[in-house]
């Protein structure tokens, strides 16, 4: 019989799921119920759809199609009836499973504050999670002089740059001593505020909103400490709550998210939760790596190609890049355990870099600005292996070793057996052996020796040699 | 090159020509050595059925072996039951005759040959985007004007150094040079930046960049619109390979991602070339079709001063792969499955379409089904080794053991010859006229210095003489030496009918007009007309005149690192040595510039393993070992390992490469497996 597999969610998880189900040989339905009701989406790439770069097109993800995969985007589900298998859409239709997946992400939190009904929110008051959530700030920008954005976290900062771009004054309002407090240390904070200052971004550190005030023209953000913010709108970019509402009203274990297994397994065997909305080993995802590692070990017990496959988590990097910032962070770089650190600050530039190895390996780094070895140092955290002997290599990348030996500054210094010419083999000693049995210029050199006649890129080492050995009354070779 | 004889032998003089501008590396210089080696065969061997050896023998005597051979393994076996396999170093001539001679001398299926292992990828690529496998769509010059030049898996200051003027004229003007390596290799340290991806991740790095271009802006929308189609499907791909998730994967900063995305993107003339270190991957199509997608988003194929190229590994890689010895594949190339091209074919060599086999199998697949239940049972080998040049080489040994009967025709006693029943010595390159097709589709004539060695044949007189001995009487013996020619003019000319109307036309090239313009660039139809040394300026070559976009995603390598195999081992060329080193590690210039195998290796992982330089390593993977001395190098990732595959024997790096195949193409994955490094 046929394996009839329901997907509740199209964003990142959901339509990844469907994706890799797509791609594994086998005879199945593949039922995908998207509560929204655009194609599926990169929500990475809303920030830059934000700052106004690209066009919504541009956010479209590739859709698996045919292949017994039926999307049907804009169907909300109401419930999920675990005895009968079957789960119910908005319009009231029943959809029956041999296996569901929920994949219903998270929602952004709307924070407590006066003024803030999260079921009816004031038009230039926007959270910053979805399409449409972005569809409403570029509205409320719209016109707009100045934004405001309510939290100091990756998303908020992504928001902040991507309203600055598009010529708004910014605010950052962070109610901790310094921005991404979870990922960064202070110092790192303090350069990461100076460089999005340059940007066009001021942060305002250490202060608790307190109320908002909104109407059709603006909003006014009370603080902490007495003073109010005023712009033309405000996104709130305050954390994200996993959306276990009908793994809940279902009766499956939730805790903070949808309790599941390292099978991505809740507690009823046809049942399944990846992504934002799933708990494993007591921990959320809320990041797109772990979602699609998800996705495919799920698709891999699923589809019988790999029954033993089982979800791991990696630690987890995280990463803001956008026109000049260049931030990333991951592990523990910050804690007291014991272990070597390497610092480097520069902050007339903007860098700074701060890791901690232990047994060889990096147990955490924060690394902003201009880090060229940023790829590898990402590489080795993510996969464990040993650092470089010269842990300089961690901070200047390329520009330590690997590079060729500079040239000799003058022919003298030289030793004979230095090769001149790679592509012909030719040496100094030899250049200097023809040049002694009677050749005296480069052409003739160059004749006998054959040095510079393949890539040519000696020729002027070779010119070099010849004019030294010309004003040279006299010339030891050492045979 | 120009020859010149005198008492003392042949000797080398560079030629002034738009190619190398009179560049000659240390393997041209010496490409004389040869003609009067020690080594070199100058009478057939065969293998003595008492003693096991090969003995020299008289050419009747082989021929005759050979032809009793190939009548035994039809009679028991059938017409597929004999193979052919041949080489992208062959002449046009040869390469035409070869296919010809299979397909209605042999009327066997088989035949397929070493480009396989070299520019498959790159062609299937190019055709399915363009309509059309030319390395270069332009002339080399363009290189040293362009503003931004981007190299992906090619190394030509080693392999091929007299491109490497080209270069340096393009950064002397001003122009940026960007190269993709996961080795600090001579040609990355001349670059103004370079990329060190982990191995087998080229294409994510491609998306990326594609990812980058339409972020910024970069993409030319109306080119896309007027000049392609399928870009919806690539852009929804690319979407998902934003650069932070590209350099986790690969190791290549976002930054340089971004730098390289701008000097693409905002550069005037730009182009993008490929070669092996992309291209020999069991992806290696798609990975192709990445930079394609990205040269095609940018607007770069048919700008002039832009394009997509791939750059040709052997002598005769762009010729070579033209006309038949592909499995799939006819005169001019056509498809040996479309009936039109069938008919046309068989019309020029006088038999009826229903006569000529269909397709056969890539080359690693023939290889491994030699001397198997359903697989050939005679093989007969043209300029190849693929004892040497083979992945998983252990295995092809072996098959190439259990034939029936195995011939190859060589200058030298190869790694292959030796384990042949029959040895035919063939003429060198210095001692026969024809035809080669360089990178640009510049077709260039090999001019006769000397007549071979007596007792030595050319190998369009060894094909003429195999197909007159297999036929089954004297009047069909002289039918079948009229149709298979021993004289280069003679087949050259039939080639030209045979490529007629095809994609690779030569039918308006003559020797002479070669001889009197530098060479003739294809496509070429009339004698009166004009060649084309640039492609794509109106429409490219397929039904609607549009190139088309492939949407390509990332996969791993067909074997990812373990704990028990936890390296990655990739293999190249150095500079002085040239392929499977038959010829090159004969040569006393060449072994002192190259005397011996190698592991290179990062200092730190070889401190970790306790190996020094110097020292002796195994190399081991699930299919082999390979044994060399460790030569470390800080410019290669301490979690990859690199051996060159000039070597047989112990230090034979293709003991250790895997056999997994792309799909589409048949490459093999050259460029990657997962190995174990241990001091011997």
């Amino acid at each position: 019989m046929t394996t009839r597999i329901v997907i509740i969610g199209n964003g990142m998880a959901g339509a990844r799921l469907a994706g890799e189900l797509h791609a594994r040989e086998g005879d199945r339905k593949v039922t995908v119920l998207g509560a929204e009701p655009h194609r599926a989406y990169n929500r990475i790439m809303l920030s830059t759809l934000l700052a106004g770069r690209i066009g919504e097109p541009d956010v479209e993800l590739t859709e698996a199609a045919g292949h017994g995969i039926d999307l049907r985007t804009g169907v909300p589900v109401t419930a999920v009836d675990r005895p009968a298998r079957e789960v119910r859409t908005a319009d009231g239709e029943r959809i029956p499973y041999d296996h569901l997946v929920l994949a219903t992400g998270a929602r952004a939190v709307v924070p407590p504050l006066p003024g803030l009904d999260p079921a009816d929110l004031p038009r230039r008051v926007v959270p910053f999670r979805t399409l449409d959530d972005c569809r409403r700030i570029i509205a409320a920008a719209d016109g707009a002089r100045s934004a405001l954005v309510l939290g100091g976290g990756l998303l908020g900062l992504e928001a902040a740059r991507g309203l600055a771009t598009r010529g708004l004054t910014t605010t950052v309002v962070h109610h901790t001593e310094h921005l991404m407090e979870r990922q960064l240390d202070p110092a790192a904070g303090a350069v990461l505020a100076g460089t999005l200052a340059g940007l066009g971004v001021t942060v305002q550190l250490a202060v608790p909103a307190t109320g908002v005030v909104a109407d059709d023209t603006g909003v006014r953000l009370d603080l902490a400490d007495g003073r109010s913010l005023r712009a033309g709108l405000l996104v709130l970019s305050c954390g994200v709550r996993p959306d276990t509402v009908l793994a809940r009203a279902a009766g499956l274990t939730v805790r903070r998210g949808v309790v599941v297994d390292d099978r991505l397994r809740t507690d009823d065997r046809n049942i399944s939760a990846i992504g934002d909305c799933a708990e494993h080993d007591d921990a959320l995802t809320g990041l797109v790596a772990p979602a699609w590692a998800q996705a495919r070990v799920l698709a891999d017990v699923l589809t019988g190609t790999d029954p033993l496959a089982r979800y791991r988590p990696r630690p987890v990097v995280t990463r803001l890049k956008a026109a000049g910032i260049d931030l990333a962070a991951m592990g523990d770089a910050v804690g007291g355990e014991p272990g070597e650190e390497l610092t480097f600050t520069d902050p007339a530039r903007g860098t700074y870099a701060r890791l901690r190895i232990r047994d060889e390996r990096l147990i955490g780094a924060i690394l902003l600005g201009d880090n060229p070895a940023v790829g590898t140092v990402i590489q080795l955290f993510d996969r464990g292996h040993p650092v470089p002997a010269d842990r300089r290599a961690l901070l200047l990348g390329r520009a330590l070793g690997a590079t060729a030996a500079a040239p000799a500054a003058s022919p003298a210094l030289m030793p004979d057996a230095a090769t001149v010419c790679q592509c012909n083999a030719v040496t100094k000693g030899a250049l200097v052996r023809c040049w002694r049995s009677g050749a005296r210029t480069v052409d003739a050199v160059v004749a006998a020796t054959r040095a510079g006649t393949g890539c040519g890129g000696c020729r002027d080492a070779v010119g070099g040699i010849v004019d030294w050995l010309s004003e040279a009354e006299s010339v030891e070779v050492t045979r | 090159m120009t020859l010149r004889a005198d008492d003392d032998g042949v000797t080398v003089h560079p030629r002034e020509f738009p190619t190398n501008r009179g560049g000659l590396c240390q393997k041209g210089w010496t490409a004389a050595d040869l003609l009067d080696h020690p080594d070199r065969l100058t009478t057939p061997l065969l293998r003595d059925p008492a003693t096991g050896e090969l003995r020299p023998a008289s050419w009747d005597a082989a021929l005759d072996r050979i032809v009793a051979g190939i009548r035994a393994v039809q009679d028991s076996a059938g017409r597929d039951a004999v193979a052919v396999f041949g080489g992208g170093g062959l002449t046009n001539e040869k390469a035409y005759a070869l296919g010809k001679f299979a397909r209605i001398g042999l009327r066997t299926r088989h035949i397929d040959y070493n480009g396989r292992f070299c520019m498959s990828s790159a062609a299937a690529a190019g055709m399915r985007a363009f309509g059309i496998d030319r390395g270069l769509p332009f002339p080399l010059a363009d290189l040293g004007r362009a503003d931004t030049l981007l190299l992906v898996g090619a190394n030509p200051a080693e392999t091929m150094p007299p491109l490497v003027r080209w270069l340096t004229e393009q950064r002397r003007s001003g122009g940026k040079l960007i190269v993709v390596d996961p080795r600090v290799t001579a040609t990355a340290r001349q670059a103004d930046l370079h990329l060190q991806p982990l191995p087998g991740t080229d294409l994510a790095v491609a998306n990326a960049l594609l990812h980058i271009a339409l972020t910024e802006g970069w993409v030319d929308h109306r080119y896309v619109a007027e000049r392609t189609t399928g870009f919806e499907a690539v852009r929804r791909e690319v979407a998902a390979w934003w650069p932070a998730r590209a350099e986790q994967l690969s190791g290549v900063p976002v930054a340089d991602l971004e730098a390289t995305a701008r000097a693409l993107g905002t550069g005037g003339r730009v182009i993008i070339l490929t070669a092996r270190g992309a291209e020999q991957h069991a992806k290696g199509v798609d990975t192709v079709s990445a930079y394609v997608n990205l040269a095609l988003a940018l607007g770069l194929p048919g700008r002039v001063g832009s394009g997509y190229g791939c750059l040709t590994g052997q002598g005769n890689g762009q010729g070579g792969r033209e006309h038949g010895q592909k499995a799939d594949q006819l005169p001019g190339y056509r498809k040996i499955d479309d009936p039109v091209a069938r008919e046309h074919v068989a019309g020029v060599w006088g038999v009826p379409a229903e006569d000529l086999p269909g397709p056969g199998v890539p080359a690693y697949q023939l290889l491994d089904s030699l001397g198997t239940p359903d697989g050939p049972r005679a093989l007969l080998v043209f300029g190849s080794n693929p004892v040497v040049s083979a992945p998983r080489a252990a295995r092809i040994e072996r098959r190439l053991r259990d034939l029936d009967l195995l011939v190859v025709a060589d200058l030298l006693l190869s790694e292959t010859a030796a384990l042949a029943d029959v040895v035919l010595p063939t003429a060198q390159w210095a001692e026969e006229d024809g035809t080669m097709t360089n990178l640009e589709g510049r077709v260039l004539r090999r001019r006769a210095l000397r007549p071979p060695p007596p007792h030595v044949r050319t190998d369009l007189a060894i094909i003429s003489d195999l197909a007159a001995r297999l036929a089954p009487d004297e009047a069909a013996a002289s039918d079948a030496a009229a149709r298979f020619p021993a004289d280069p003019a003679v087949v050259f000319a039939e080639l030209r009918r045979a490529s007629a109307g095809g994609a690779a036309d030569y039918a308006g090239i003559t020797w002479a007009r070669i001889d009197a313009a530098d060479g003739v660039h294809w496509p070429c139809p009339s004698e009166d007309g004009p060649d084309t040394p640039r492609l794509f300026a109106d429409r490219f070559a397929t039904p609607d005149g549009r190139a088309r976009f492939h949407p390509v995603d990332h996969r791993p390598a067909a074997e990812e690192v373990c704990a028990t195999y936890p390296l990655h081992f990739t293999t190249g060329r150095v500079l002085a040595q040239y392929q499977s080193g038959t010829q090159t590690r004969r040569v006393a210039a060449l072994r002192r510039a190259a005397p011996e195998a190698f592991v290179e290796l990062h200092p730190d992982l070889a401190a970790r393993l306790g190996i020094d330089d110097g020292d002796p390593v195994l190399v081991t993977s699930r299919r082999g070992e390979l044994r060399a001395p460790a030569r470390l190098s800080a410019g290669i990732r301490p979690d990859t390992v690199f051996a060159p595959f000039h070597w047989a024997g112990a230090a034979r790096a293709n003991s250790v490469t895997n056999d997994a195949v792309d799909p589409i193409s048949g490459m093999p994955e050259f460029k990657i497996c997962a190995v174990r490094v241990e001091k011997a």
